[in-house]
Parts: C-alpha cells; structure tokens; sequence
C-alpha cells in the first residue's frame, strides 16, 4: 500500500531537486572546503552559494547564518551564548509549549541556578502580550519562544514580542525550525536576535539545522574547534547537507505561496470534513493564526495510540499527543498547557501535510477515519451510542 | 513506536467479548479517563459457577485494549477461584509479552478481575485500602507494593511501568523509593554480606570514586569538588567551580554525590560541604 505521509511536522522527504544536488558531495566532489587547492575550493564556492540561499529564504545576509547540526543544537548555541556573553543576567522568558530542544534546557539551566520564566498559553495556545511585557526583567538575559508551535501550528506573534525585548536591550531568540518555509519570515525588517532552523523539516536531510545570528548580536560559539563557520562553530561542514539545505530553502521560497493555497486548501478540506462527520471533535489550538500545513483535532474518548495504528493499518502516518506516545504517561505538555480536558487530550492527532500531498490521499483520509473512530468508541466504556453532545469545558 | 508482539495486534484489530454482558453477576470499572486508560469488566456465571460469558469496555491505548480482549478470553469457563489466580503477568505472556513501558495495562487487567470478583462475593472493593502515594494516577501503597512483590520490581521506572506511579509530576518518587527499599529489604531474607573496609581502603575507594565517576560529570557544567576529610562515615567535601556558586549544589552533594559514594563504597557514607 502507498504511504500516506501526513507527519511532516514530524520530518519530511527529502525533495528530490535537493537529493540532486547534494549526491555528488558525497563522492565526486568530496574535498574540504577550507583546504587551498581549487579541488576543496570548489565545494567551498558552493557552501557560499548554500549560505546565500539560507540568507535569501530568511531576508538575512550570508554571514548572519551559521550552520549546525541540527534544530536543537542551534537552540542550545542560542540560549548558551546568551547566558555566557551577559554572565551578569540570570533570567530566561520562555513559553511553556516549547520544543524539549529549549524545555528541556531550560529545566537544565534552572538546575544550574537561572530563573527560568515559562509563559502559560490559553485554551487556544496563545501567550498574553501583557503578561509577557511585564516577565522582561533587567535581569533577562534572552527571550526564547517559539514561531510557531509544532503540535498545534499556532504561531506566536514573534515581530511583536521581539521589539518589546529590543526596546528593553534584552535578545530575543526564537524557534523557527516549523515556522521557516512555511509562512514569510524576513530578519531585514525584525528585532529577532537569533533564530533556529531545522533542515529536515523543509524537504532537505536529517542532521543539518541553521543558527542565524543578527549582525552585532554578540555570539560565544557553542562548538569549539576550527575557524570554519567564522570561529563561531568548529568542525568540519557537512558540505552535503548543506548543499542540500541551500537547495531546500530555494524551493521554499518559492513554495511558498503553494504552502499557503494548495496545502492550506487540503488541510482545511481535512479538518472541515473531519469535524463534520465525527461527533465530538474540535480543533486544538488558535485557527486563525496558525501554519497552513498543521491540524491538531481531538476525538473525544478514545485514545491517540489506538488511532494511529489503525491508521497506520491502510498506511497513514500520523502523530498524536496522547499519553501512550508522548513517551511519558500523560498527554502532550502543549495540550497540557492550553489546558485541553483529559478527554480530548488524550484522543489529539496531529495531521500535518506538505507541497506533496494530494487530493486523493486527503479523501482517503477522510473516508477511512470516522470508522476508525466509530470502532474505537465502540470499546469506551466512555462513549454512549446516540451521545452527541460535546460536554462544555 | 512499540514493538507489539503479533498476538497483541491481532487482539487489538480484532478484539474478542466487547461490550457489556446483559444481567452481569457483576461489573467492575478500574482505571480512569484522567489516566489515560479505564476498563469496564462485567461477567456472568453458569449454573456450576464457571464464567459464562465475559465482556470488556476499554479507554486506552492498544495493549489496554488487547489485554482485556485477552483476558476475557483466558478466564472464560473458569472458576472463580482459578480467576483469581490470575497475575498481570499471565495476561502478559498469553500475549507472548508486552513492551516493558506497558506492562500497567496488564495490571490494570488483573485488578479489574479481581474487583468484578471481589463485588460478585460482596467483599470490600479495594480502593478503600491503602494510601494514595501517586496523585497523578491516583496509586496507592498497597497497589505498588504488591506491584513489587509479584513482579520482583527494583526501580522506580520499573514501578511507572508497572502502575503507572511516578509518570506524572514526580512528586511522589521519593514516597516510591522508600517503599522499594522497604519491600525489597523484605524480600531479601538476609542482607548481601559486605565486605569490611579498612580506613584506608575507604578514603582510597571515595578518592577514586570521585575522580572516575563524580568529577567528570560536575565538570560537564563547569563545577567540581575536592575531598577534605573522612571521618567515619562522614566523607568532607569542598565544592569548588561553578558548584561553589550554585544555589542547586546542596541537591547535587545529596542526590549524586552521596547516592554514588553509597553505591559505590559504602551504603552509610554521608557527604558534608565544609567551605575550605
């Protein structure tokens, strides 16, 4: 059976322009791009191209973009050199719907003897601008808050927030890694310090992400080593992936607009139809402003696990942020936060689509799951057939 | 994803006795939607007290809903008697085994049997005994301790499989570890023989300790510690480095330092900061 990829959120497939265009550093062209003969020095050439790629996707200039390994490593390079280039400011804002990539660290961080503040969310995912304004500190040494969150796709009014943090010579980092080549980001016109990418959530290869760090904006490497990168992370370039990423956010930029018609006019055919032919399902999260790929429903009653192996029984891949897949015992800590009642919480699915999904595997979706869902109930002892009324929270 | 064996996902795709069995000598319903997973369980018996007909209903994840299909199917024609000899881990290898994170599933399964059996007799429903430790997912002392005892359970981790105690806030982890201690003090009729140490061979093992096990890790964050003094149990330690500034070192002496010289010298060593 063809797989149904509907877990982009989660990674994507590699497109096959970028595939392209990173095979033949792997063998071919394999020199290292520091090294002074013209054999090294081409790949170098085309680093340079990569970086201006990256720049151009982000309205950045190539020498604000560092390259890292991943989504995770920008974020703690970010939060790091924050901490270690104003020792004398103890204090973090964050949110408390972030990637683990920054909970987790700050958790660590508090370990150390940081205050840590974690903005709470309303029922929708949404921070209160007012009470985020009144968290900024003289002793906040960064601001950390994502762009848009990966569970929901409720995004954060980042310009905003960014120029509160400015105006009160505080940095302002965010996690961009679901937000990039989704919706137009542009760093010429933001107070954004630094921002986080992740290749792999934009069609190029896992093990590749972006640090962009605003010119001025003092930066202690997080990586030391080699003079590559500028002297702001050492080891030697992933010369394919990162070929490969500056091929990925060229064809971002110009998906753009795909992401916000095509994609955004599946996933609203998704959760529209879904809604309307399963009792007892409602959108997680803010739908007005939210990433155009992302749907995170709840079906009242049953559990995500169950869900998503029977999805998984006619090949669509899906996630869920219930208990049984969180990896933990309780449901997802963003549903948590936007205090989403047990009953849903724990029957969430995330859909989230790319430029290359299709009509046909939309309607397959849409066909198969509200049996899914019936069967399921069908073994509640929590559902009573002829119940379709949603309880008010 | 989990590793289900196939006999799980054949229970789960195709579960047997669903549903609620019409005039029931008697019902159970353990667990709850706050949890994560719940199990109604009703029965009926024939005329020679054998179950008849048993049904479930369950909340939750796949092995919730495997296990009780399982179930249904291993105490069919049973006893009530022999039903009750049923263990979690009976449930569990009928399904030629569960992934360790889910083995709470076939605890929930048991103790659904043994409720619905308990309510057939009139006995007091269980919940009533013992003390809540895990508030989370509402467990009880009685529930984990039995959980240890069956199970022959040594960590806290193996206890969050078990019953799900602890996989929440984790504010209880300390209530569960000294039960651990405590029934695992029990099970263990005579305590390990430890060989005696010498002063010398004492201070000689915490000094390597420190430099092999502790140390590297406090250097992870910039901090580390230096050795003053032992005496008897009491091993003086000055905390040096990020450490001697760190508002959290007091939590890293007690719940690494300390907890890794008892492991690995000495279970009576107490670790005390002296400013040197």
């Amino acid at each position: 059976m063809k797989t149904i990829y509907l877990d982009n959120n989660a990674t994507t497939q590699v497109a096959p322009e970028v595939l392209e265009a990173m095979l033949p550093y792997f063998h071919d062209l394999y020199g290292n791009p520091s090294s002074m003969h013209s054999f090294g020095g081409q790949v170098g050439r085309k680093l340079r191209e990569a970086r201006e790629q990256v720049a151009a996707l982000i309205g950045a200039v190539p020498g604000e973009i560092i390259f890292t390994s991943c989504g995770t490593e920008s974020d703690n390079a970010a939060i790091r050199s924050a901490l270690i280039s104003q020792p004398e400011k103890r204090h973090i804002v964050t949110s408390r719907v972030e990637h683990p990539a920054i909970k987790a660290l700050c958790a660590h961080l508090t370990d150390q003897g940081y205050r840590v503040t974690e903005l709470p969310v309303d029922g929708e995912g949404r921070i209160d601008m007012d009470q985020y304004e009144k968290s900024l500190t003289p002793d906040t040494a960064i601001v950390s808050l994502m762009w848009a969150n990966n569970e929901t796709g409720v995004i954060f009014p980042i310009e905003a927030a960014a120029q509160m943090a400015r105006s009160r010579g505080i940095l302002f980092h965010t996690d961009a890694v679901q937000a990039v080549g989704k919706i137009p980001i542009d760093m010429s016109k933001s107070a954004v310090n630094m921002l986080s990418i992740s290749g792999h959530k934009l069609h190029a290869p896992k093990g590749i992400g972006v640090l962009y760090v605003r010119k001025g904006t003092k930066f202690s490497p997080f990586l030391i080593g080699g003079h590559q990168e500028k002297n702001r992370r050492g080891g030697t370039e992933n010369t394919p992936s990162i070929i490969a990423l500056g091929k990925a956010c060229e064809l971002a930029a110009q998906n753009m607009e795909l992401e916000n018609t095509k994609v955004k006019a599946l996933r609203d055919k998704l959760e529209n139809e879904l809604l309307a032919r399963i009792p007892n399902s409602r959108v997680n999260g803010d739908r007005v402003n939210r990433l155009p790929n992302t749907t995170n429903i709840s079906f009242e009653f049953v559990e995500g696990e169950g869900i998503l192996l029977m999805l998984d029984e006619f090949s669509i891949c899906a996630s869920s942020g219930s208990a049984c897949t969180s990896g933990s015992l309780q449901p997802s800590h963003v549903l948590r936060a936007m205090g989403v009642p047990f009953t849903m919480a724990h029957g969430s699915i995330r859909f989230s689509l790319s430029i290359y999904n299709t009509e046909e595997e939309i309607d397959f979706v849409i066909e198969k799951l509200p049996s899914i869902i019936e069967t399921l109930r069908g073994m509640s002892p929590y559902w009573k057939v002829g119940d379709r009324i949603c309880s008010t929270y | 994803m989990w590793e289900y064996t196939d006999k799980v996902k054949d229970h789960f795709l195709h579960p047997r006795n669903v549903g609620e069995v019409e005039d029931a000598d008697a019902v159970a319903e353990v667990g709850s939607i706050a949890c994560g997973d719940a199990l109604k369980l009703s029965f009926k018996l024939d005329e020679n007290k054998r179950i008849k007909e048993v049904k479930f209903k369950t909340f939750g994840c796949a092995s919730a809903i495997a296990t009780s299909s399982a179930l249904t199917e291993m105490i069919k024609g049973m006893t009530l008697e022999e039903a009750e000899k049923v263990t979690n881990q009976d449930i569990a290898n009928y399904l030629g085994g569960l992934p360790q994170e889910k083995m709470h599933c076939s605890v929930m399964g048991r103790e659904a049997l043994e409720k619905a059996i308990a309510i057939y007799k009139g006995t007091v429903p269980k919940e009533t005994e013992g003390k809540i430790v895990c508030e989370c997912f509402g467990v009880t002392d009685l529930e984990i301790e039995r959980a240890i005892r069956e199970n022959n359970l040594a960590t806290l981790e193996d206890v969050t499989n078990f019953t799900k105690a602890g996989g929440g806030c984790g504010n209880c982890h300390g209530a569960i570890q000294e039960i651990i201690d405590r029934v695992r003090g029990e099970l263990s009729t005579k305590p390990p023989e430890r060989p005696k140490l010498s002063n010398i061979q004492k201070i000689k093992r915490i000094e390597e300790t420190i430099e092999r096990e502790i140390r590297p890790s406090l250097k992870l964050d910039g901090g580390d510690i230096e050795l003053i003094d032992v005496v008897g149990n009491r091993v003086l330690v000055a905390t040096r480095g990020a450490c001697a500034s760190c508002q959290a070192s007091n939590q890293t002496l007690k719940h690494f330092v300390e907890a890794k010289l008892r492991e690995l010298v000495w279970p009576e060593l107490v670790v005390e900061e002296v400013s040197q």
